[in-house]
């Protein structure tokens, strides 16, 4: 049980990440890594965004689309649900954590649009009808887990790589976005290296 | 029609819902507001130009309400904003006098012409990266609208090739003196005084090449001025506003007519 857990979450982080495998959220991924203390901020906001409306759109989904055969409404409910939640942490961090509220800025509403978040919620659902036996809410929430700290590996990686490369003479016709999404594509590459790796070891 | 009625049903519910919760946490945990700055920010015109250096309006009027800023850098809201806003903080008014941008080139396509064709795309700072430009005279305007697009006043436009202020448009908030690449536009006081409406610093004899009415530098508005207001230098006359009476003797000396006697009434 542990162990399924376990190649579950190390799946979720390294194999199929969803910034560098799955190329959801580019966005905050290229936007929010140019200094690591607001990319760690930045990834902390998302994974609790990813854990809770997990928490929220499962229970919604098995407890009233499918019951009333509403699967087609899926996405619709989900995107609101995740707004929600967004306008909902945005306040609560306005309230009791303005620090982070300001640090985050902006990016903070943009989690709403963030199609990472929205990937996890409807993709655990279709990791759970391709395996209904195993796969319930408690692998669910840790697969959302394991994509917030995979969005959050992958930004703090970038934001490493892109501080170095401020150093570097970078050819005129390559400098800003041209060498960042060269870069980009070479550490997404370099995660390829981790395919195999969670079933190898874990079986 | 249930196949219809319930979904929209549902979804209504689960709005309405999600739309309670948001408004019941936004009044249980309500942040006070910054009053001063809120009051600060309904006297400034809402521009939102940033010719004050900070980012639109609601960031100088949280930079004032910190007292981080000073009154006065509002080139827009003017003399009037600026003595509101320093009553308002208690603070002494800086005194401002209204400025207005003016395009220091006369060089039209009846007065200049243009060494090169240039294809390119309609961009003057594109244009002057293309071996210095389309134009014959180095200095003057390329006259493709940098500082037209940069305006959000309406108040330039380009008239035969050479760009032009309406003055009743202008707020002077200084945008299209950094999209000029050749920093033809300069803010200068609305009042009765000389412009020199040319900004070419090369020798007389280029100049007269390149330009019907470029300044030549022959110094006799110089020696015209009885105020010590007017100065050639680098084959290009300059007026000192603050000296300047405006009494136009320059103007009717100058032998290229491109001194102009600036008044906005």
């Amino acid at each position: 049980m542990i162990k399924s857990l376990l190649a579950i979450f190390l799946t979720a982080i390294l194999t199929e990440n969803y910034i560098l495998n799955k190329f959801l959220g580019i966005c905050p991924f290229l936007g929010v890594s140019k200094k690591r203390s607001s990319a760690i901020g930045m990834s902390i906001a998302v994974t609790i965004v990813m854990m809770i409306a997990t928490a929220v759109t499962w229970p919604i989904y098995y407890g009233i689309l499918v019951p009333k055969d509403l699967k087609y409404l899926q996405t619709i409910v989900f995107i609101l649900v995740i707004a929600v939640l967004v306008q909902l942490i945005e306040i609560v961090l306005r309230k009791y954590i303005p620090s982070l509220y300001n640090a985050l800025g902006v990016y903070l509403p943009l989690i709403t649009t963030n199609c990472a978040v929205l990937g996890v919620t409807m993709l655990v659902i279709d990791k759970q009808a391709a395996d209904p036996a195993n796969y319930g809410f408690l692998q669910a929430m840790v697969s959302s887990f394991g994509a917030g700290i995979g969005f959050l590996v992958a930004l703090v990686m970038f934001s490493g790589v892109r501080e170095r490369m401020e150093l570097n003479d970078v050819p005129e016709f390559m400098k800003g976005l041209p060498i960042t999404l060269v870069a980009a594509a070479l550490v997404s590459l370099s995660f390829l290296g981790f395919s195999g790796l969670v079933t190898g070891m874990l079986g | 029609m249930n196949d219809i009625l319930i979904p929209v049903l549902i979804l209504a519910a689960i709005g309405l819902l999600a739309g309670l919760i948001l408004a019941i946490a936004s009044i249980v945990m309500a942040v006070p507001k910054d009053q001063k700055a809120e009051d600060i920010r309904a006297m400034l015109p809402g521009a939102n130009c940033g010719a004050c250096g900070f980012s639109g309006c609601d960031g100088y009027a949280k930079a004032l309400a910190d007292g981080t800023a000073q009154p006065g850098l509002c080139t827009v809201g003017g003399s009037d904003v600026s003595n509101a806003i320093a009553s308002y903080l208690g603070v002494a008014a800086a005194s401002m006098e209204p400025h207005m941008s003016i395009v220091r080139c006369l060089g039209s396509h009846d007065n200049t012409t243009d060494r090169a064709e240039y294809e390119g795309m309609t961009s003057c700072a594109a244009a002057v990266a293309v071996a210095g430009g389309p134009a014959s005279c180095t200095f003057g305007c390329i006259g493709l609208g940098d500082c037209v697009n940069a305006c959000q006043y309406n108040a330039l436009s380009v008239r035969n090739g050479v760009a032009m202020v309406e003055p009743k448009n202008c707020v002077a908030c200084g945008m299209c003196l950094k999209a000029c690449p050749r920093h033809l536009l300069t803010l200068v006081p609305v009042k009765k005084q000389a412009v020199v409406l040319c900004s070419n610093c090369d020798k007389g004899n280029v100049t007269n090449k390149v330009c019907k009415v470029g300044c030549i530098g022959c110094k006799k508005c110089e020696r015209t001025c009885e105020h010590d207001a007017i100065h050639v230098d680098n084959f290009l006359a300059t007026v000192d506003a603050e000296k300047c009476v405006g009494c136009g003797e320059c103007v009717d000396a100058c032998p290229r007519h491109i001194i102009d006697l600036f008044n906005v009434e």
